[in-house]
């Protein structure tokens, strides 16, 4: 980046957060249509998350009784502001010009921040609901982190860099790591799914049982700030798995001119994500939502010792110096 | 953690009709539940005093949206037997198709609702639009979706064409198919198994002692059914079974539930293909005789009762309703001790609560502006107070 105009554009239009607000409204939209055709209901119409996220903007803001204004107010720009900082590191278009030795960690960590962040609104908000929210989404974060973390560092092992631009390079060199570590794939895609707090991991936000968890007293815009965060963590995910399970946005072969295959990258970056939103919107609707207790089980038990199981696989491999 | 109490309702996202529960929780497990039932009353009982039978089953009907049927049916067939009235076969089978295609209908809505508490969108979405199919069938037969309004005293007031009954034969093979289908889901889907197996368990003894009626005693393994062991309407000529279960949790009720449907089924198609000719009402007297009457009759949700106290008049003296729902609370409570929170929900969704239907009686104390609850001892004795016209000291 020499350009110093170009680096702006790049955080800023495209493929930085512009584009970004665009694409997680987009996948809120399909992800919504896809579930209500499974489901025979009709869906939404495609501005729909649009409207909604204007509409709420202009809506009232209630502060419970007691509550710490400033931070009920700095908590959903906190969570936004990280998940949107991680995007930058991810690569969209070619590798990310910020992409640095160790970006995968750092984004790892922002995209744990809207968790915290909702165990603090359901701990601030002074209500039994979202208090009982509030430590489910803590203790969910418990379980599914670890899995989850390991699931993606494993590829970093194998390519021997912990920065996701290069495990892209070494990717479109060798292979994609969803071929050679299918059980962190999986896992992945899982522990995706908790982090987003979708079914069968709705378990904070569990409708039927504790109104809306740790959301139960947003409003207005922090409602409005919050619901975007959730779709552009959607975004940053499946633009995380898509990158360091399948491939990214490269292409195994050399297109001339270089321009060219910059936005055949692209489009293949946009398949990949909807991909990965297709197998996500498809657990979503083919699930109910399971007990903390039984995740807990099911998280330890087997989704951990998988993850391990698979860094073991890794380490072998390595010292067989299968791809070396 | 020390025990909080979580009040859920009146008003709750869960809670599709007013029902105050307080939960006392340890963490995520439950200590106790207190309940309070009362904040639907309406006054239906009064009301029933009032008009004369013509005009009480309209408002019989009003009791419940679900089981409209089942309340007209028991008030107009205890009315019948006081009255000493033979109602024609043809109107017996008639009156058995619509309350066994209600009994469908409530049974798809509560396998969409009992889904829809563990999260399982897909299959409410799905059971409530096969339902339509059903509720269909009832408008051709009766012109409504909701309260048919096809009782009267002495029979019924509209009769089946051969043309409705072609068509409610067509749809049933549609319906098996998708009942077949929620048969293997509840069978296979994990996580309705984990959300549902172990769940609210009940035993057969404790199922007995709380007197749990309906599905929710079935599943238990109680071998109860009105329907077999006090036949009315048409039921003791059509071939059917008593579903039962030995699970008696929530998952033991589900598959009664489904169970229930493959033999309702069964009786909408015997009664469909042998629909006796003749008549479909006689002329009812205007007046009752003097007489008291326990009308049963079972509801999609159990035991459904109606006590009516005639007076000689055109007017009921007393009728007095215990819906089903009412019978299954102190089973929901008892079984919910040390069940998980999360597991609240689907428990009490597990008897298919009709709270307002079930909304009898509000204690009130109008100098301390307070409601409440009378034990059964108190209630006695307030009784025999009564009969011997004392005053409490």
């Amino acid at each position: 980046m020499t350009d110093p105009m170009s680096g702006v554009i790049y955080i800023f239009i495209f493929p930085g957060f512009f584009f970004l607000f665009l694409y997680a409204l987009f996948l809120a939209f399909l992800d919504r249509k896809i579930a209500a055709r499974m489901q025979q209901r009709v869906g939404p119409p495609f501005f729909q998350p649009f409207a909604d996220f204007i509409k709420m903007l202009g809506k009232e803001v209630i502060d419970p009784a007691g509550v710490d204004r400033v931070i009920f107010d700095a908590a959903p720009l906190v969570a936004l502001a990280a998940v949107m900082t991680a995007y930058l590191y991810i690569p969209i278009v070619g590798n990310s010009p910020l992409a640095f030795q160790g970006d995968l960690v750092v984004v790892l960590y922002l995209m744990s921040l809207p968790t915290i962040v909702l165990f603090l609104l359901g701990w601030l908000s002074r209500n039994i609901f979202s208090a009982i929210g509030g430590i489910r989404s803590v203790t969910q974060l418990f379980i599914y982190e670890v899995p989850f973390f390991l699931a993606l560092l494993t590829p970093a092992l194998m390519a021997g860099t912990w920065s996701i631009s290069e495990i892209v390079t070494w990717q479109q060199k060798n292979m994609w790591f969803v071929f050679l570590q299918p059980i962190g794939f999986i896992i992945a895609l899982i522990g995706l799914q908790a982090k987003l707090e979708r079914t069968p991991f709705d378990i904070p936000e569990a409708e039927t049982e504790i109104v809306a968890g740790p959301w139960t007293e947003l409003t207005g815009r922090r409602l409005a700030i919050m619901d975007l965060t959730i779709d552009v963590s959607f975004v940053v995910g499946s633009a995380l798995v898509a990158a360091v399970f399948l491939g990214g946005p490269l292409i195994p072969w050399a297109v001339t001119p270089a321009w060219l295959e910059v936005v055949i990258g692209f489009f293949v970056f946009l398949v990949k994500t909807l991909a990965v939103l297709l197998i996500l919107s498809s657990i979503k609707v083919a699930t109910g939502r399971i007990r903390i207790d039984q995740l807990n089980d099911i998280g330890w038990k087997y989704i951990a010792s998988a993850s391990i199981l698979q860094v073991g696989i890794v380490l072998v491999m390595n010292y067989l110096r299968v791809y070396a | 953690m020390p025990e909080v109490v979580v009040s859920i309702g009146p008003h709750h996202p869960a809670l599709k009709e007013p029902v105050n529960f307080k939960v006392v929780v340890d963490g995520e497990k439950i200590v106790r539940l207190e309940l309070d039932l009362s904040y639907n009353h309406r006054g239906v009982e009064k009301a029933a005093e009032q008009r004369d039978f013509i005009r009480v089953l309209p408002l019989m009907e009003r009791v419940c949206g679900i089981c409209s049927h089942a309340h007209s049916t028991a008030f107009a067939k205890g009315i019948e037997e006081i009255m000493q009235l033979e109602i024609p076969p043809r109107a017996q089978y008639i009156r058995t198709i619509i309350a066994e295609l209600e009994r469908m209908h409530s049974h798809l809505l509560w396998l969409g609702v009992a889904a829809h508490v563990i999260g399982f969108n897909t299959l409410f979405m799905w059971t409530w639009r096969d339902r339509e199919a059903i509720q269909d069938t009832v408008e051709e037969m009766s012109g409504n979706r909701v309260h048919y309004g096809m009782n009267e005293v002495g029979g019924v007031r509209r009769d089946l064409t051969p043309a409705q009954v072609t068509a409610a034969l067509e749809r049933l093979p549609n319906l098996e198919e998708r009942i077949k289908k929620y048969v293997d889901m509840v069978n296979k889907e994990e996580t309705m198994l984990i959300r549902f197996r172990g769940v609210g368990k009940l035993s057969k003894e404790e199922a007995l002692r709380y007197g749990t009626v309906g599905p929710t005693a079935r599943a238990s393994g109680v071998d109860y059914d009105i329907r077999k062991d006090d036949p009315y309407l048409a039921y003791a000529d059509v071939p059917w079974n008593v579903v039962t279960d030995t699970n008696g949790d929530v998952y033991g009720r589900t598959r009664v539930r489904i169970g229930e449907l493959w033999e309702s089924i069964r009786i909408v198609r015997y009664c469909l293909e042998n629909l006796p000719e003749g008549p479909i009402r006689v002329t009812a007297p205007r007046n009752a005789p003097t007489g008291e009457i326990l009308s049963r009759y079972e509801a999609p949700r159990g035991e459904l009762v109606h006590f009516i106290r005639t007076n000689g008049t055109d007017k009921v003296e007393r009728v007095d309703i215990r819906t089903p729902t009412l019978a299954n609370w102190t089973s929901v409570a008892m079984c919910l001790v040390n069940q998980n929170l999360a597991d609240l929900p689907v428990i009490v969704a597990a008897i298919d609560p009709c709270l307002s239907c079930t909304s009898r009686i509000t204690l009130l104390d109008n100098q301390n502006k307070k409601t409440g609850v009378m034990s059964l001892d108190e209630l006695i004795w307030r009784n025999r107070s009564r009969d011997q016209g004392q005053e409490r000291p």
